[in-house]
């Protein structure tokens, strides 16, 4: 299995070439070599998994198998940080997520990026995203994972950065980069907490079950919390940036500035679920250790999921609406394993997080891709710009709509089960949290229709020139992508990713399978009710929570709130005097210095006139002084 | 009566504060180098009267002052061959323009001819 | 009122001359005339020498300063010959200058009047011409041909370096 570091080794070796030959190869090779090697790394993957889900069980446990380490700092002999590679059901499933959406996304690429300027840095870019992702998840131990995670989000940053010359692409590129970095400062004092405890970086001995690694930690508090709660808590403080969790979603909807087949690979399917990934990899640390922070990790998770899709509801940039949506989803994830418990049927939330991960990163990429097309047909992101395109863009508008029906939660696709899975879950967890989490399922069916109906219904928009179907190399990624949301949902997800790795068989709860399918399906006719013909309900219903709709439409104000406190408090409060101190007293005393020495120097330059005949003099001066000196005072 | 030996001594003296006075005030550099050369008459003087009046026997004072007459030629000849060089230079003698040690930049020196 | 030797008359004249055209020397303002008084101090130093029975000392002085130096010194003001004929003088080193000579000159000479110096042992006679010669070119112990010799090869270096210093680069 020692091939798998090639995994990551590969599209490593993809950004180097492209990146540093980029500008000597035509745009389509570059595309090409991209693609390629995507599809090498992707069947590379899906040999792993084969090999892995094949071979790996012992007694219907799957086993963690580490089939290449390197020892590369080594600080004790119990604590050293190695780079290798990690497999267990997990990072298997996650290795086959991102290389298919990845490559997905490539193909999609070479119609989508077209005659761009900068094709080839694109592909480099999209090659240096998918080794750090990779190499993300793959990592054995928590410190190579920062490694990547950092790495996944300066991807991110140049990625959304793409159109360098746009000043909002640039912003948002700043943006998202800030707000992760933000938050992955928690994640590494995190890190370093639970290490310095541990002693140990390794996933395989955090994991283990074995409680006397906590040992020593188990006595000290912080601030009315266990030391471990805290440690864990700020950890998740970095996985909650780069999951969007509020309130440190703010980025997200701005990262949408990237090109769209990015926001698919990036923004929905992969790095989004990076913070997800981690709690689930760190889940019986969670779980054992510090049950109250994975409570809050629920509880944060639903509200996060229940503001998003609030918001989600006004948006009109349809690719806004997919970000609010994906925040929403995560959303759920994250309360799938916030309710979660360990092992068996209480680990159902543990595997309904994952399978909706998977599900989810498969349709909410199609959406995003599908979104890629409609945007390129129209050459607008504005809903008010669409309308009626089922007639010009026929394989997108069913692709789009199987997406649209996975994720609102109706059978047979995909995101009916795992959504299922969740719900029942968390009605497991709590009766109340799992009201509050159907109705959230609700609202998700009721904007994705309002946002397919917009798209593809409606009043006709005026348009330049007939919108016309994408090409196939942009096309054949969707219908790839629609068949697998299709069947996905019947994948035994349970005989593969559980809690504790062993077999676990799912089982639809009949309540709670029917309930979300009657309240889905609900919402889907009121969307169609309110969109698919002209109707003044949705004008005169915000109208009515006028309030209420404002307040969504500016996304509750959250940026208002992180402007103000950023620029009226922090940097007009704390920054403009540490500023001054700064510019007056530090630069201050150098200048000071600066201005003395060459007062000095101008005082004495006099002195080097390069006048002979002054020097002859202040000679003879010193040498009469001298010699009254020794006469007068001296030999007297 | 003899002559006293001071008398000597102090006609030397005054000779070489001259010097001194020349060598300080003027800015010809050939003036400067007359004044030198009064310096070095001053002491010339100076080492014959040691000699003859405090050594008679010896002959120490006035070989020194043979080969300070003749370093004197050596140095005068040497420093006429630069002032004839700074003057094809610079166009003219004058002590102030040789401060080109203290800042490369200041002086502007013109552009030899060929 | 005490009689004038021969001797202290001479001795009277020739220091007249030196004090006055010495001072006269560094004031004037033009540097001919400044050139031709050097010439009478150096010619009243060589009656110096020959008054104190130099005269070997008195015959140099009068060969090489006033014969060579001072040609030499005519010739470059010839070659020199500035816009200004006169030597402007600045009242600050005019200043500086008289403090430094003044002070100098009075200390010096303060301390020559106040200084016992032993016995003078004044002997008549000239040396002789063929003692002299004897101990400039004897190695022995007070004989002076090494420094001869350095004294010609200082002075063949002084010859080659003026020659290339002053020669006009193409």
């Amino acid at each position: 299995m020692e091939f798998t570091i090639l995994i990551v080794l590969l599209p490593l070796l993809t950004f180097l070439v492209l990146g540093l030959l980029g500008m000597k190869l035509k745009a389509c090779t570059s595309g090409l070599i991209g693609t390629f090697s995507m599809g090498i790394t992707a069947l590379l993957s899906y040999a792993t998994a084969w090999l892995y889900f094949t071979g790996a069980q012992v007694d219907g446990v799957y086993q963690k198998w580490i089939p290449f380490n390197i020892e590369w700092l080594r600080f004790t002999d119990a604590l050293h940080i190695d780079l290798g590679v990690l497999l267990d059901p997990i990072s298997v499933m996650m290795l086959v997520v991102i290389s298919t959406v990845s490559l997905m996304v490539h193909i999609y690429s070479m119609g989508y990026m077209k005659g761009e300027r900068g094709f080839e840095r694109y592909y480099a870019f999209l090659s240096l995203f998918s080794c750090s992702m990779l190499g993300l998840v793959l990592a054995p131990n928590i410190f190579q994972m920062y490694i990547f995670w950092e790495l996944v989000g300066v991807s991110s940053y140049l990625l959304i950065g793409f159109y360098y010359t746009k000043p909002e692409a640039i912003a948002a590129s700043k943006k998202a980069f800030i707000v992760t970095r933000f938050a992955d400062l928690g994640f590494l004092i995190g890190i370093l907490i639970l290490s310095f405890y541990t002693h140990t970086f390794d996933f395989l001995t955090l994991t283990s079950g074995d409680h006397s690694i906590f040992a020593e930690a188990a006595g000290t508090t912080f601030m009315g919390g266990s030391v471990m709660a805290w440690a864990l808590a700020l950890i998740f403080m970095g996985g909650a940036g780069k999951s969007a969790m509020f309130p440190l979603h703010i980025w997200l909807p701005d990262a949408m500035e990237g090109p769209t087949p990015v926001s698919a690979l990036i923004h929905a399917a992969t790095m989004v679920v990076a913070g997800v990934y981690l709690v689930a990899r760190l889940f019986p640390v969670y779980y054992f250790e510090a049950p109250e922070v994975l409570a809050m990790i629920a509880y944060i998770g639903a509200f996060t999921a229940l503001f998003a899709a609030v918001i989600a509801c006004v948006q009109t940039d349809i690719k806004r609406v997919l970000a609010f949506s994906t925040i929403s989803q995560i959303g759920f994830m994250m309360v799938a394993l916030g309710v979660s418990g360990y092992g068996g049927h209480h680990g159902l939330g543990y595997m309904a997080g994952m399978f909706h991960l998977f599900t989810h990163a498969m349709f909410k990429a199609l959406l995003f891709l599908g979104a890629g097309a409609i945007i390129h047909a129209v050459h607008s992101n504005e809903m008010s710009h669409m309308g009626g395109l089922r007639k010009h863009l026929p394989v997108t508008h069913i692709t789009f709509l199987i997406a649209c029906l996975a994720i609102a939660g109706i059978p047979p696709f995909s995101g009916f089960f795992s959504k299922d899975e969740i719900l029942s879950a968390v009605f497991a967890f709590s009766p109340w949290l799992g009201g509050v989490m159907s109705f959230i399922a609700a609202l998700t069916a009721f904007y994705m229709f309002r946002l397919y109906y917009n798209i593809f219904w409606g009043t006709p928009a005026q348009h330049e020139h007939t919108p016309h179907e994408a090409p196939a190399s942009m096309t054949t990624p969707l219908v790839i992508l629609a068949a697998v949301t299709c069947v996905a949902g019947f994948i035994p997800f349970g005989k593969f990713v559980t809690s504790d790795s062993a077999d676990y068989t799912i089982h639809l709860d009949p309540f709670v399978a029917g309930m979300s399918v009657g309240i889905a399906l609900i919402a889907i006719i009121v969307a169609t009710l309110f969109y698919r013909k002209a109707s003044s309900i949705p004008v005169r219903l915000a109208q009515t929570f006028s309030g209420l709709h404002r307040a969504a439409s500016h996304r509750f104000y959250i940026d208002e709130v992180y402007l103000f406190v950023t620029k009226r408090i922090i940097f007009n409060g704390i920054s403009s005097s540490i500023a001054w101190f700064d510019r007056h007293v530090i630069d201050g005393a150098m200048n000071g210095m600066a201005f003395l020495t060459q007062r000095a120097a101008l005082a004495i330059r006099g002195f080097q006139s390069g006048q002979v005949q002054q020097y002859a003099v202040v000679l003879l001066s010193g040498v009469l002084i001298l010699t009254i000196l020794v006469v007068f005072l001296l030999c007297c | 009566m003899e002559i006293q030996m001071q008398y000597y001594l102090l006609l030397g003296v005054v000779m070489f504060f001259a010097g001194v006075y020349g060598f300080i005030t003027r800015r010809n550099l050939i003036a400067v180098l007359i004044s030198v050369e009064l310096n070095l008459n001053a002491v010339d003087i100076n080492f014959a009267v040691f000699n003859r009046y405090l050594y008679p026997g010896e002959l120490e004072g006035m070989f020194f002052t043979i080969f300070a007459i003749a370093i004197a030629a050596a140095e005068t000849a040497v420093a006429i061959a630069i002032i004839i060089n700074v003057y094809r230079n610079l166009s003219n003698i004058e002590v102030r323009n040789l401060d080109q040690l203290q800042e490369p930049t200041e002086t502007t020196e013109p552009e030899e001819k060929a | 009122m005490m009689e004038l030797t021969l001797q202290q008359a001479g001795f009277a004249f020739l220091s007249a001359v030196i004090l006055v055209f010495s001072v006269m020397t560094v004031t004037t303002r033009r540097i001919m005339r400044s050139a031709t008084y050097l010439l009478f101090v150096l010619f009243a130093t060589a009656g110096i020498y020959f008054q104190l029975d130099y005269s070997f000392l008195g015959a140099v002085q009068l060969l090489i300063y006033a014969g060579g130096i001072i040609v030499l010194f005519v010739f470059s003001i010839l070659l020199t010959r500035s816009q200004r004929e006169k030597d402007p003088v600045r009242r600050r080193k005019v200043v500086a200058g008289l403090l430094t000579a003044g002070v100098g000159a009075v200390l010096c000479g303060g301390l020559l009047c106040t200084h016992l110096f032993g016995p003078s042992q004044l002997s008549e006679g000239e040396i002789e011409m063929h003692r002299i010669g004897y101990a400039m070119m004897g190695t022995g112990k007070y004989q002076y041909l090494l420094p001869f010799e350095a004294i010609s090869v200082l002075l063949l270096a002084c010859i080659i370096g003026g020659v290339l210093i002053a020669r006009k680069r193409k």
